[in-house]
């Protein structure tokens, strides 16, 4: 397909006509610098221009600056849709469901962690595990399993796996409420039975990052979250692993079968399969999906509490001195009914966010109220090379992209030719020169994670700040890394 | 001149991974995209001893699904299981209104010693999914959520 003419609207704004593809019922806005733009993998207008056709969709079908092109929606794809009249979708959501990124402080410096750093991050390496087949610690049974997909890190919590305090940092409180374990296939208990507290593989990765005074850009933002000059923090990346990913499979597979003989519903892409909100099926997998979204807090949840451990283990102190508190957990994989304004009428809308983050301004109640006057906390992380950020939501992007901003750098790559184009040995060794020291599980699985197979992080975290949709608080500069 | 089993595309989808398979047969086809997903997960298939031995029996309305939900189950065993396949003895056939696909799978246990692990596959996806008969060649093609 030729690319289709794109107005721009602002800098930093792009706008494709809901006249350029049969059935599209929106137009698409695109948020990008020119220099993204430039780039732009035309199979992300493709997926884009599908994702406007859908049954329900609001406004414009969004792009967020770091997309790049996946199975029916492309990744850091936004797509609000009418509760009544609108679809759900679980490839407008991906198979990893919620996804997410979770950010905690420290009270150590850079120079007090430095000769330790080998140790911390073998340490980390072997207490949470992770790449293909990796197993947690935790033992449970199958009815174990379906309470923590009811009550997510509450759960954790309440079994010794972390502080009551992380819940009010923890979207959702840590729980999303409605999960209901009937509408959950056994064989998804079966895939994650013994997940928690594992990071899986790909760009999953768990990582020690240094706060370098000069990339400080809202000192009193960053006061308030815990974040000063020099000082050590730990991100990480990890979603609801195979329980999760059969969770979508199974209601992928429910709604091919009943889309079109029973609803009516043509879809340009068989990833986009959908069900009506408001049909048995649609709710049927919103629950189920829910169980996913509680499955990943535990998950984050209890990973925290072994890097609790390992910290405690390393420097001989409590993780309480250590100041080991969460500055925020947000995921990037997830539907969720929020409150939205539409030709200046508020209204309900189901939100799908791939590979895009939440981002709302100050005020919204489900901000934590230590943040509530800055906007929502938005992590963004970067490539293993290059560095991540923490940003905050505006009002701006509750009226330009329903409240979401980026979520990464984006890949301008597949993970097929990177692997052909970089050595992972030598990408190790060159990290290791530049003061990143990285344990992988796969070394084939770091050459696909290469930064060069990335976009420019700075660039898509300008795109987001230059259209409004965020405010940059600090970048963070990574010296440890553990991957699958 | 060897027939190449499975090719893997680099530009179909950049977050994820797709390859492409051709046979004669179906039982080709079914068994080079199988051994093509477990490359995904393992860099060296060889190492994956047949040691122990797993049973699938599905039925499907199309050829096409039959394939989704065979790559499917070996996905599921990865997670369920622990369990990597590189043998695959495979017998696809027609029932009275499906088709049907029998078949004796042999691997093992995942052991990060021994296996060059490399991507965990999440999902087989329907993203431009394929099977389809050209001449007398079938083509398949796949993307997977890595």
């Amino acid at each position: 397909m030729g690319a289709p003419p794109m107005k721009r609207i602002s800098d930093t704004v792009w706008e494709i006509g809901a006249e350029v593809k049969e059935g599209m019922k929106v137009p698409v806005r695109i948020f990008a610098t020119q220099n993204l733009i430039n780039d732009i993998d035309q199979y992300v207008i493709e997926q884009i221009t599908n994702v406007a056709t859908l049954p329900g969709i609001q406004k414009y079908a969004c792009v967020m600056p770091d997309a790049h092109s996946g199975y029916g929606f492309p990744i850091g794809g936004v797509a609000a849709m009418d509760i009544q009249e609108g679809i759900i979708s679980p490839g407008g959501i991906g198979f990893d469901i919620n996804c997410g990124m979770r950010l905690v402080l420290t009270n150590l410096t850079f120079n007090e962690v430095k000769p330790r750093l080998r140790e911390l991050v073998d340490q980390l390496y072997q207490k949470v595990p992770a790449g293909v087949g990796s197993s947690g610690f935790v033992r449970l049974s199958a009815s174990e399993f379906l309470e923590i997909t009811q009550y997510g890190a509450k759960w954790c919590v309440e079994h010794g796996y972390g502080w009551e305090e992380d819940l009010e940092k923890t979207e959702e409180d840590g729980m999303i409420e409605g999960a209901v374990p009937s509408m959950i296939s056994p064989l998804a208990v079966k895939r994650g039975l013994r997940q928690i507290g594992t990071l899986g593989s790909g760009n999953h990765y768990l990582e020690i990052q240094v706060v370098k005074p000069e990339y400080i850009f809202d000192k009193e933002a960053a006061a308030i979250m815990g974040i000063f000059p020099n000082q050590v923090v730990i991100m990480f990346h990890c979603g609801s692993r195979g329980f999760g990913h059969q969770v979508a499979t199974d209601y992928l597979q429910v709604f091919l079968k009943v889309m079109e003989s029973k609803y009516g519903i043509k879809v340009l892409d068989r990833e986009l399969a959908s069900a009506p909100f408001q049909s048995e099926e649609g709710q049927n997998y919103f629950s189920a999906m829910k169980g996913a979204i509680n499955m990943s807090f535990a998950n984050r949840q209890t990973i925290l509490h072994r890097i609790r451990e390992v910290f405690t283990k390393v420097f001989g102190r409590e993780a309480e001195k250590l100041g080991l508190s969460m500055v925020y957990d947000v995921a990037h994989n997830t539907a969720k009914i929020e409150t939205h304004t539409v030709n200046g009428k508020s209204k309900p809308l189901l939100v799908h966010r791939k590979g895009a983050t939440r981002a709302f301004g100050p005020g919204r109640e489900e901000i934590p109220s230590i943040y509530r006057n800055l906007g929502q906390p938005v992590i963004i992380g970067g490539s293993m090379e290059t560095g991540s950020y923490l940003l905050l939501g505006t009002e701006r992007a509750h009226l330009e992209t329903f409240a979401s901003t980026a979520h990464g750098s984006g890949r301008t790559m597949s993970r097929t030719r990177a692997k052909r184009l970089f050595s992972g040995e030598k990408l190790r060794m060159d990290m290791l020169n530049r003061g990143i020291y990285v344990r992988s599980v796969s070394l084939s699985g770091l050459a696909e994670e290469a930064g060069a197979a990335y976009k420019d992080i700075d660039e898509v975290v300008k795109a987001t700040v230059d259209s409004g949709i965020s405010r940059k608080v600090v970048r963070f500069v990574p010296i440890g890394n553990v991957k699958g | 001149m060897r027939r190449l089993p499975y090719r893997y595309l680099e530009d179909v989808a950049i977050a994820d991974a797709a390859f492409e398979v051709s046979g004669h047969t179906l039982k080709e086809v079914f068994t080079d995209s199988a051994k093509a997903v477990s490359n995904i997960m393992v860099d060296d298939l060889e190492s994956v001893a047949k040691v122990t031995e797993r049973e699938v029996k599905i039925r499907s309305d199309s050829l096409e699904y039959l394939l989704f939900d065979f790559l499917q189950k070996l996905v599921y065993y990865k997670d369920a299981e622990r369990l990597l396949f590189s043998g695959f003895e495979i017998n696809i056939f027609p029932g009275p209104n499906d088709y049907v696909l029998e078949a004796r799978i042999f691997g093992e246990e995942i052991d990060s010693e021994k296996h060059r692990l490399s991507a965990d596959v999440k999902a087989v996806t329907m993203h431009k999914f394929k099977l389809e008969k050209r001449g007398d060649t079938w083509i398949g093609m796949v993307v997977l959520d890595t």
